[in-house]
């Protein structure tokens, strides 16, 4: 009995062995516990909606937690290139886990599709390429919306932290190139128990527009307060880490009106035709919410989502080149996401070059209006 | 910055430290008491505002399973000990009972009323009596067997109780934020001065309960035993008061002004699983102006870090919080001037 055991266990590993060398190998490592499982799971989730195959070639899927800890990432990573000999990385959805694995995808010559807009420095992240929208494309809506509303001045109240610091350049970039001066930066923390000082000082500095830098719940407190001092709800601007549904439930009446930048998947069925992202968007909705109930989808399942776009575009281009499982096959994916031009997916346009491995097109953005408690896009 | 920015800044900052003076007086009570600087403090802070959120919600609220499975393990813990013992079993079955009833009757309440949508006052009342008892649990479990121990190791069982309960918070209520409804919508206006129903509410409570603390310490049998316990552990021992019943009390009333703070500020701010730490560091800021020793040091304290906070923020919002923890550093050099050498442990 014992040595039936054995054999069955060795054959079904030669089965695997062999059936892994024609397949297409990619590693997953995403956070499935700890702070940012929030993140994580929603991208596994994403993930689970990928086609079983891309271009005739079966996709092998190792899908791994990471624990939202770096080191344990890397390990993933490591564990991916040499023993498991993918074709491509996925991950991690943590920004500090991402940038740990872009290391390792670039010494073993590994394409990276990163899930979090990670900042790398100049010369490093060749082999890593971006699937969520950098915080400079997410501005473009905002700053275009203040010029044809004839903004001339902003307030800036954003998080503490590494989010508020990358809009505040971000915005402040676009904006004086547009002629648009900043008269107020204010900061706080999500755990604050109030905003009266930053919403005085700010609103006494009496600016055209504010934008509000947080994510989630946590940006209705600075929204509250701004309109607590009298200031306009429908002048106040919020990022695309504010929309989800959280910041209408926590801010009620008080953001109706107000503006949010986001992109376009989640509020698809409400996009104009023309728009490219349109039907990707509305087939990630009904496939998401079809397996995980509804109104569960949400942007980390959808940059998930858009990776196997991704995939059936480059994996068909790098095939004519090489087979998967070699060296050949991993530089042939790179040129291909560098070439490929445009590739509509369902959170805007991704169009990599051998510079820019962010991607998006200018008008990935979409700028929402919150009104009677739901979503509305801004034409 | 002129008089009516000032004023509004003033209300704001002592809106904030009259929370943060009961948190203080809490703090200041359970060391006095039990010697065990109470970090999981804010804990129950965001647990109270949480739990009303959910009973707003008509959801039951995860810290009523914490709060059966708690009593059924000191429960067992105290039955474990007592047959160890060798007591009579009809004893040990009375006081399991008896320590059983109070939990299992708040949990069946919360069960029966979770879906039925109470008006806000009775919720809250729910919200309290569902948290407060926590806070002796927690005693029971977690302090009582190092009661002797030095302050260092009552120091860091406070920091694995407060990382066990912050995970416990994101378990229940999940990693988004809530925003509990005003008490009092009224608004009353002085000139370019807003107070708030809310406002109003949090200041009469926390006087309230000052006022109800000061009574209780110097007109009760059980305060003044617990002022014995503060003063000399062994003495009240000797005198017959039960120093264990006494850490019991004291967690039981930190809790209690706990979830009172989460409940007073919650309709003011967006409470998340995480928010009561930051919350009761500056309430702890505030006891640490007083000495860990002083009732009306600290609550003078927590004025000061309200009004450094809301001044701080209208100035220099990204350091805010650097100025409110860096003020410690001058008010212990001024305190071990002054003070002198203290007896450590």
């Amino acid at each position: 009995m014992k040595h039936l055991k054995t054999w069955l266990a060795a054959a079904a590993l030669a089965a695997l062995a062999a059936g892994a060398r024609a397949d297409v190998t990619i590693g997953v490592s995403v956070p499935l516990t700890g702070p940012t499982s929030a993140l994580g799971i929603p991208s596994k989730n994403g993930i689970s909606l990928w086609p079983s195959t891309i271009a005739g070639e079966k996709l092998n899927v190792i899908v791994l937690d990471d624990a939202t800890d770096p080191t344990v990432g890397v390990k993933n990573a490591r564990r991916f290139v040499t023993e498991d000999k993918v074709d491509l990385i996925v991950g991690s959805a943590a920004t500090p886990i991402a940038i740990a694995m872009s290391d390792v995808a670039a010494e073993a010559q590994t394409v990276q599709l990163a899930l979090s807009p990670i900042p790398l420095p100049e010369g490093k992240g060749a082999w890593t390429f971006r699937l969520p929208q950098s915080t400079a494309v997410m501005s473009i809506p905002i700053v275009e919306h203040w010029k044809k509303t004839g903004v001339k001045t902003f307030g800036f109240v954003g998080y503490a932290d590494a989010y508020g610091e990358a809009w505040l350049k971000d915005i402040s970039a676009q904006a004086t190139a547009a002629g648009i001066r900043n008269v107020g930066v204010e900061r706080f923390a999500r755990a604050d128990t109030s905003i009266t000082g930053q919403a005085l000082k700010l609103v006494g500095a009496n600016p055209d527009a504010i934008l509000v830098a947080a994510s989630g719940s946590g940006a209705a407190m600075p929204h509250k307060g701004l309109v607590e001092r009298g200031y306009p709800t429908g002048k106040i601007y919020q990022t695309h880490g504010a929309a989800t549904l959280d910041l209408i439930r926590v801010g009620g009446k008080d953001v109706e009106g107000s503006f949010v930048s986001s992109g376009p998947a989640l509020v698809a069925p409400k996009l104009p035709d023309s728009n490219p992202s349109k039907a990707l968007g509305v087939r990630f909705i009904e496939q998401y919410e079809k397996a995980f109930g509804p109104k569960s989808a949400n942007q980390f399942g959808a940059h998930a989502f858009d990776a196997a776009i991704v995939l059936e575009k480059i994996i068909p281009m790098a095939l004519k080149k090489a087979k998967p499982g070699t060296r050949e096959f991993r530089a042939a994916l790179k040129e291909a996401l560098e070439t490929a031009g445009r590739i509509p997916v369902s959170q805007g346009v991704l169009n990599y070059t051998a510079t820019d491995h962010f991607g998006f097109t200018p008008d990935t953005g979409v700028l929402l209006k919150v009104v009677n408690g739901d979503w509305e896009v801004v034409k | 910055m002129d008089l009516s920015i000032a004023g509004i800044l003033l209300l704001d900052g002592a809106t904030s430290g009259a929370v943060y003076a009961l948190l203080a007086l809490a703090l200041v009570l359970v060391f006095a008491i039990t010697r065990v600087i109470f970090i999981p403090q804010g804990e129950f802070v965001a647990y109270g505002a949480l739990t009303l959120a959910m009973l707003q919600m008509g959801k039951l609220p995860g810290t009523v399973w914490l709060l059966a499975v708690l009593a059924v393990l000191a429960m067992l813990r105290d039955a474990l000990a007592a047959v160890r013992e060798g007591q009579a079993t009809s004893r040990i079955a009375r006081d399991a009972a008896l320590s059983l009833a109070g939990p299992a009757a708040v949990t069946l309440l919360a069960l029966w009323a979770a879906p039925r949508q109470w008006p806000l006052a009775l919720q809250s009342l729910l919200a309290l009596a569902i948290v407060t008892p926590l806070g002796p649990l927690v005693y029971r479990l977690a302090y009582r067997p190092l009661a002797d121990a030095s302050v260092l190791v009552l120091l860091i069982v406070s920091v694995g109780v407060h990382f066990a309960l912050t995970g416990l918070g994101l378990l229940f209520f999940g990693a988004e934020g809530f925003r509990n409804p005003s008490f009092w919508d009224e608004r009353f206006r002085a000139g370019p001065l807003v107070l708030s129903g809310q406002a109003l509410i949090i200041f009469l409570v926390s006087a309230a309960l000052i006022v109800g603390l000061w009574l209780f310490f110097g007109r009760t049998l059980r305060g003044k035993a617990l002022r014995a316990t503060a003063v000399n552990r062994l003495g009240a021992r000797l005198m017959g008061i039960s120093t264990d019943g006494a850490g019991r009390w004291s967690m039981g009333l930190a809790a209690f002004i706990g979830a009172l703070s989460g409940l007073l500020i919650g309709p003011t701010t967006t409470m998340f699983y995480d928010t009561g730490f930051l919350i009761g560091l500056k309430g702890f800021v505030a006891a640490i102006f007083g000495g860990l020793a002083s009732y009306p040091g600290a609550a003078a304290g927590a004025l000061f870090v309200g009004w450094l906070e809301s001044f701080g923020s209208f100035w220099a919002s990204a350091y805010k919080e650097v100025i409110v923890f860096t003020m410690i550093l001058p008010v212990l050099l001024w305190r071990s001037v002054t003070h002198g050498e203290t007896d450590d442990e």
